[in-house]
């Protein structure tokens, strides 16, 4: 066996910490790890593309008659919800991968290395984006195929995808949690799908709020899945916009602000 | 320690002193002192659930200490940790490569995070590829590799820097012998590079073919420190071993080796085992057994293997304190 020659290279100068620059490339390049995960894992591609056709798919042919006349009505009216729904179960990848690398010892090796503290997470979150902003697109160009059609203008259009991607990146701290917390990546599919079911569900996403029982109305209007699927209606098809688009920031702020201490602090109890 | 024994690399590369680290009421480390110099392999010897990988993880700055100090090149692991970490790779069964990345893309990922332009992080990916004969499998998801070629990528992966310091956590287990005789070839390759490798193991051949100097540790203590040969001499340098013709002798060759060996020897198959520090005793051994009227069918002294030294330690086999280990 050769001894391997270049194993103890002149000694590079040591430093004392990690410039915010340096730490920025290397979420960067932590979030080009997790997208080619992506391309040896198809699977999970098909998971975040066409599990949500299948959703435009299902809800605009089959319960789209019934709700709202016709299908072209129904996607007009559903399509924004629908983006918003999907974007809240994309946030589950920060969780499940995460977790991953907590459990196979991945995380432990990026610990060892001379990099900043923040780059690992930063690097799985901004990964998520990519992957949202992927699948927004994929769901409004499906959704223009089967008639879904644009009423406001292209820089509302944007407001909306930035609107929902703020969300999403306020979101991504209740699935770093989860994340933390699970003992391994299953257990935050599961959360995901028990807890963002009946929270998608009891929404404006796929009925009109004023066609449920009275009891279920307040619920419903106070959830802030129906906000921001309010906000991206008003933004995407026309119609009301100030108000959600208000309350959507202030919810946004306030998951941000309860759950991202809360997932650092057992984050660095567990680490 | 001074700038001055830094710069002049005098200092050791790793100290350690009165490392206390507890985990709700479990106490991993009870107060562990350990130095390694430079360029040397130090095997950190111990049962399951002896401290060894606490240890490490709290030298390659994964854990914080709960008293006590460990400097390494110099840096102290807490308040110098983004120091520490540019000097030190770390290959154990938890610091693991990513099973879904490629084994090239493990490596350019490490390459590029310590800062590498692109093209020197894929040419360092093949290079050590090629070194640990894993061209190959370059292309292919580790997830689809041999536990060998499993390990062989993590050791390359804790390479990728350049690490002056090496910790290897128990890099053999699980290992088949082949697999775990390629990867001493390996560690003994980068040890004739110069790098300095702390080694845990509970594998007592490994620490005694490996080691400079050799730690052994049992619930978070260190109980014994010297090198291979100086933890055999120290024990008691030889096993005398006795075998009567007539196993009705046996209670009277116990009597005779217990008296002069100063021990309570070990009895299995008519064979009687004890350790002895003065080779001088063999031939009193013969004169007494003659005189007892004992008929000998095999007497032999011979070197302690290190599994011996470690029974004499714990006061328990390896293999038995190593199941309690996993038991607890």
């Amino acid at each position: 066996m050769t001894t391997i020659s270049t194993t103890i290279a002149p000694p590079r100068p040591i430093t004392p910490r990690v410039s915010p620059l340096e730490g920025l490339r290397q979420t960067m390049t932590l979030a080009w790890r997790t997208l080619v995960q992506v391309r040896h894992n198809p699977w999970e591609l098909g998971d975040f593309s066409i599990q949500p056709i299948m959703f435009v798919l299902l809800f605009t042919y089959v319960f789209g008659g019934a709700i709202a006349g016709s299908t072209g009505a129904y996607l007009t009216f559903a399509l924004p919800g629908i983006i918003v729904m999907n974007m809240l179960f994309v946030t589950m990848y920060v969780g499940t991968g995460l977790n991953t690398d907590l459990t196979k010892g991945v995380f432990d090796r990026l610990r060892s290395l001379p990099i900043a503290r923040w780059a690992p997470l930063a690097g799985r979150i901004s990964a998520d984006l990519v992957k949202q902003a992927w699948s927004i697109v994929l769901l409004l160009g499906v959704g223009m195929i089967l008639g879904f059609r644009i009423g406001t203008n292209l820089a509302s259009l944007l407001a909306a995808v930035a609107l929902i991607l703020l969300f999403a990146l306020s979101f991504s701290w209740v699935s770093v949690l989860v994340g933390v917390i699970a003992k391994d990546p299953e257990k935050v599919q599961i959360f995901g799908f028990t807890a963002l079911f009946p929270v998608t569900f009891v929404s404006n996403v796929f009925v009109q709020t004023e066609t449920m029982p009275g009891w279920l109305q307040p619920i419903v209007k106070a959830n802030p899945v129906s906000i921001l699927s309010d906000a991206a209606r008003g933004l995407m098809v026309g119609g009301p916009v100030a108000r959600p688009v208000m309350l959507t920031l202030m919810w946004a702020a306030l998951i941000a602000v309860v759950f991202a201490p809360l997932a650092v602090a057992r984050f660095k109890r567990r680490v | 320690m001074s700038q001055l024994d830094r710069l002049a690399g005098t200092a050791p590369a790793i100290e350690v002193e009165g490392l206390v680290k507890r985990f709700g009421d479990t106490t991993a480390l009870a107060g562990v002192d350990l130095a390694v110099r430079h360029g040397s392999v130090l095997g950190l010897l111990g049962p399951n659930g002896a401290g060894k990988t606490t240890a490490v993880r709290v030298l390659a700055t994964l854990l914080k200490p709960d008293a006590g100090r460990a400097t390494v090149g110099g840096y102290d692991v807490v308040r110098e940790a983004h120091q520490v970490r540019q000097l030190i790779g770390l290959t154990g069964q938890y610091a693991s490569v990513d099973d879904t990345l490629t084994g090239t893309e493990n490596l350019v990922l490490i390459g590029r995070l310590l800062g590498m332009p692109r093209p020197e992080a894929k040419a360092r990916a093949r290079e050590l590829l090629d070194a640990f004969a894993l061209s190959d499998a370059a292309g292919r998801a580790t997830k689809t590799y041999s536990g060998g070629m499993r390990r062989r990528l993590d050791l390359a992966a804790s390479l990728v820097g350049h690490p002056q310091l090496l910790y290897l956590d128990e890099p053999t287990t699980g290992l088949d012998p082949r697999g775990r005789t390629e990867l001493w070839d390996l560690i003994r390759g980068l040890v004739a590079d110069g790098v300095t490798v702390l080694l845990t193991t509970q594998y007592l051949n490994e620490a005694d073919s490996l080691a400079d100097d050799i730690v052994v540790i049992d619930h978070g203590k260190v109980i014994a420190t010297g090198t291979p040969a100086e933890l055999k001499a120290k024990i008691g340098a030889r096993t005398l071993e006795v075998r009567p013709a007539d196993d009705a002798d046996l209670p009277t060759v116990v009597a005779v080796v217990g008296e002069l060996a100063n021990v309570t020897p070990e009895v299995e198959g008519g064979l009687v085992t004890a350790p002895v520090a003065d080779p001088e005793l063999l031939p009193i051994v013969v004169r007494r057994l003659d005189d007892a009227g004992v008929v000998v069918a095999e007497l032999a002294l011979r070197t302690s293997s290190l599994e011996e030294v470690f029974l004499t330690l714990t006061g328990r086999p390896a293999d038995e304190v190593a199941e309690e280990g996993i038991a607890a």
